[in-house]
């Protein structure tokens, strides 16, 4: 399998998380949506370092370390959406993005 | 430092108070005037008290100074930095252009006449506490006579002729408020009318002079470049130096015009026509008018700006004031009012002023203008005490045999009387003496021009005439009997007797707060001894007050209103009055301000003389305090004209000349007018009725006072008639020169200024409404238009702003794609 295989997985999970922000009602789905697209960037990560080594481009293991941290980062931003999701539900009575929208002001 | 010297770090301050203290004095009275107790009287007068000493302290410093051969010629600015600068920058100061700065100017006769300025005003002050107890607008009364003797105050005191023109257009007004005074009280019927038109006679008479002074006033500045006194004379000496010791001919001209100012305020032949009628205001006004304030201020402005005069001007001066002092004494012996001859006899007095100045003779027309402000204001003071007396009588017909009534006032009057006759010793005869021997010196030192010549023939006849129709009052007035009714008089009541319980005149009240305030006088009523006799008494009352009845005739009035007017006598315990009301001694206040002004007025001409031997000797006229005090070098320093120079022994035999001739006429007026009036009435009408017969017709036109106002169109003609009509009908015609201008003018201003003017603010207005339209339509409508499409604007991005976070993410994804097509593709 080549590298295009990968890129159009990953670019479909890109465009479902964005599908998934952009039109699901519910904010637990637009965070799902959020970490599809975090993981369609894991995928790029990992397959470009994957086919760069084979390549001969340098023995380096950054594409994998990155893929990690993206991992990491996730979390943490899961821990912090859950507690702003939990707040706004707590302000609005609702989990609905479109009824939170103070911003207008 | 003596006490009595000069001192210019305090003394200055001094005068300042002295000269605002009636201003404030005005302002307080004003205000509070009418809620103070006694209507302020008593705060204005003590204010009047306080300058009045000042002004005699600072007069000793004068006269300390003369006697002490020390100049006497300060000046605030130069001598304590005090200046008050007006229209003032330094920078056209550091240029050398002119600017406007007054200070106190303060020399010997600027002394002499503050002094008495504060005397003269002092006095009024005081007799008009008593004199208008009863006045209406008593309050008003007194603030208005402060602020005149603040005006005057001010003028003596500037220092430069700017300042004097403003207090001098000051005083104008004030006497268009006083003379006017009982303008305000239709009560006062005949005075009423008169006081209306006559406070606007003086006031448009004075104003022609005003303009000419104005003129004159401002020739000298644009020649000059400075309204300064000293300045202008020094500048003037100098114009004529290098002229070639001749006065150019806009000098001439100038001094016409400045002459043209005292012309109108001195009331000098032909603009002297506003000062008899002045009397149309209460006496103490005509008090002040005629002695220290008004028309003094004409003559002193001679003696201000004599060192700019030219000889022609002053040969105009002197006809002018000659011909004046003649024509008036004339008219003087015709009179029969009281006052009116006092009137006359100032606008004569004041000829023979200003024939002194025009003579060369200035420090003489000084010396008159101070010794006639004491024994004229004496006069008229006495005057007003006479027919307060009389109950408000001024017709000398209707008088006679008041000395035994009024015994103080008579006293007074007659001092004051020799003393303006010119009998030796009275302070007149050494001024007017002065003016005589300065018109015989011109004469017989060579100096033989048309105007010396006939000031030496006329004035020693105007002082005769003088003499007569002066010692004609006193016979008329305080000798004979008693002769109330002899005459219809307008002076006193002819309406019902309503009227009369009502004090229309204010006659009756006046009798009340005689016998409320003072004991003396009383005794010469009590001494007739009457009973209370009703019957008899009553109508007596009304007898003088009525007018054309036989002053006996009225038991018809019954007794209930004479009640009113008589019970002030009764509570006093008198036994009626006889067979008529007689006079009464007028209160101390008045007396006291009488008392003053006459022992001024006898010694006024001679006190603190520096050598009594001389001084006694009375043909050493060097001796006076006024020749030792004001002299042409204590006047003008270095800018002094030369004084003619005398040929022989002309000044010697001048002295004899003089000396006849003032002892001559004066004794001669004095003689006839014994002869005439002094030998009982009914005698003096026979005569009088003789000598006007065989004048005829000269006799009316004198009496007429030559038609001059008929002449200039001002005559004021009081209508008594018309009296009982309510309405007060304008039946004076004033169809004046001066008031025929006015109108023209008005119809001018009405018609064609006023014409203009509504054309430009039509036009204007017509623009107006153009650009109105215009702004309306395209300015606003741009500002609008603008504001508009923002907000159209607005509303449709506000859509975008939902507030929504989903859609904010569509918008930024699809800006990212199309950001990202836009790199890729292009």
């Amino acid at each position: 399998m080549g590298l295009g295989a990968y890129i159009a997985v990953s670019a479909a999970l890109f465009a479902l998380g964005i599908v998934a922000i952009l039109v699901r009602r519910n904010v637990l789905y637009v965070l799902m949506g959020i970490e599809m697209i975090l993981n369609a960037a894991n995928i790029n990560f990992v397959a470009f370092d994957r086919f760069n080594q084979s390549a001969g481009g340098g023995g380096g293991l950054e594409g994998r370390m990155f893929a990690i941290f993206v991992i990491i980062l996730a979390a943490a931003e899961a821990a912090v959406a859950l507690a702003i999701v939990l707040n706004v539900f707590h302000l609005f009575n609702s989990v609905k993005p479109s009824e939170a929208d103070l911003l207008r002001e | 430092m003596h006490f009595l010297e000069f001192n210019p770090q305090q003394d200055f301050h001094l005068l300042f108070l002295s000269f605002v203290l009636p201003l404030v004095g005005y302002t307080i009275q004003i205000f509070f005037g009418k809620k103070l107790p006694r209507r302020g009287d008593w705060l204005l007068t003590s204010f009047m008290f306080v300058a009045m000493s000042i002004t005699v302290l600072m007069f000793a410093k004068s006269l300390w100074a003369a006697y002490h051969g020390q100049e006497f010629r300060h000046h605030s600015g130069h001598e304590a930095g005090l200046w008050f600068h007006w229209l003032y920058s330094s920078d056209a100061a550091a240029a050398g252009t002119p600017n406007v700065s007054a200070a106190i100017y303060y020399d010997s006769l600027g002394a002499a006449m503050y002094a008495v300025v504060g005397i003269v005003s002092f006095c009024v002050h005081l007799f008009s506490i008593g004199y208008m107890a009863q006045d209406k607008r008593y309050h008003i009364f007194f603030a208005n006579i402060s602020l005149f003797t603040f005006a005057m105050l001010g003028l003596v005191l500037s220092d430069n002729i700017l300042f004097l023109f403003i207090f001098w257009e000051l005083m104008g007004l004030m006497s268009y408020l006083l003379i006017g005074h009982f303008s305000h009280d239709p009560s006062q019927s005949y005075f009423h009318r008169w006081a209306t038109q006559a406070c606007k006679k003086a006031f448009l008479t004075t104003r022609v002079g005003d303009t000419c002074l104005l003129i004159g006033m401002v020739i000298f500045y644009q020649h000059f470049g400075t309204f300064n006194f000293t300045e202008l004379w020094r500048l003037a000496q100098e114009e004529v130096a290098r002229n070639g010791g001749q006065y150019p001919t806009w000098m001439t001209v100038a001094g016409l015009f400045v002459f043209g100012g005292t012309v109108g305020k001195s009331a000098q032949f032909p603009l002297h026509i506003w000062l008899p009628d002045a009397m149309a205001g209460p006496t103490p006004v005509s008090a002040m008018i005629h002695a220290a304030t008004m028309v003094a201020a004409g003559v002193f402005l001679l003696g201000r700006t004599y060192p700019l005069m030219s000889p022609e001007v002053l040969s105009v001066v002197a006809a002018t004031g000659t011909f004046t002092a003649l024509f008036a004494a004339s008219i003087g012996t015709t009179a029969n009012d009281l006052k009116a001859v006092l009137a006359w006899s100032t606008i004569s007095q004041l000829g023979f002023m200003v024939a002194a100045v025009g003579l060369g003779g200035v420090v003489a027309g000084m010396f008159h203008m101070v010794t006639h402000a004491f024994f004229k204001a004496c006069l008229f003071l006495s005057a007003g005490s006479v027919i307060h007396g009389c109950h408000h009588e001024q017709d000398m017909r209707n008088m006679g045999g008041v000395r035994k009534y009024m015994p103080v006032t008579f006293a007074c009057m007659l001092a004051s009387t020799i003393a303006i006759a010119g009998i030796p010793f009275f302070s007149g005869f050494y001024s007017k003496d002065m003016i005589i021997l300065r018109a015989w010196e011109n004469v017989l030192g060579g100096h033989f021009d048309g105007a010396s010549f006939f000031a030496a023939v006329a004035l020693p006849v105007a002082a005769c005439l003088t003499a007569f129709y002066m010692f004609r009052l006193i016979f008329m007035t305080f000798f004979g009997e008693y002769r109330p009714g002899t005459v219809p008089s307008p002076f006193a009541h002819h309406g019902g007797h309503d009227d009369h319980a009502h004090g229309d005149h204010g006659h009756d009240e006046h009798g009340h707060a005689e016998h409320a305030h003072a004991g003396h006088g009383h005794d010469e009523h009590a001494s007739h001894g009457h009973g209370h006799d009703h019957a008899k008494h009553a109508p007596a009352v009304h007898a003088h007050a009525a007018k054309a009845h036989d002053g006996h005739g009225h038991g018809a009035h019954g007794h209930a209103d004479h009640g009113h007017a008589d019970h002030g006598h009764a509570a006093h315990g008198h036994g009626g009055h006889g067979e008529h009301a007689k006079p009464h001694e007028s209160p101390l206040p008045m007396l006291i301000a009488l008392c003053v002004l006459a022992t001024l007025g006898v010694f006024g001409g001679h006190f603190w003389p520096a050598d009594l031997g001389h001084s006694l000797a009375f043909w050493h006229h060097a001796h006076t305090w006024f020749e030792t005090s004001v002299t042409l070098e204590s006047l003008y320093g270095a800018s002094a004209p030369i004084e003619r120079e005398l040929l022989g022994h002309a000044g010697h035999t001048a002295h004899i000349v003089a000396l006849s001739v003032s002892l001559t006429v004066a004794s001669l007026g004095i003689l006839i007018a014994y002869l005439i009036y002094g030998r009982g009435w009914e005698r003096s009408q026979r005569i009088a009725g003789k000598i006007t017969g065989a004048l005829g017709d000269i006799y009316g036109v004198i009496k007429n006072k030559y038609y001059v106002d008929e002449a200039v169109g001002c005559a004021i003609v009081v209508d008594l008639e018309a009296k009982g009509n309510k309405r007060y009908e304008p039946d004076v015609s004033v169809i004046g020169g001066s008031v025929a201008l006015g109108r023209a003018l008005s119809w001018v201003d009405k018609n064609i200024v006023d014409g203009l003017v509504n054309l430009v603010g039509r036009t204007g207005r017509a623009i107006g409404v153009g650009s109105s339209h215009f702004d309306r339509v395209v300015v606003d409508g741009a500002v609008n238009g603008v504001g508009l499409i923002t907000q159209t604007f607005g509303s449709v991005v506000r859509l975008l702003q939902s507030g929504r976070v989903q859609q904010y993410a569509t918008f930024a994804v699809f800006g990212g794609l199309f950001l990202a097509a836009w790199l890729i593709l292009l």
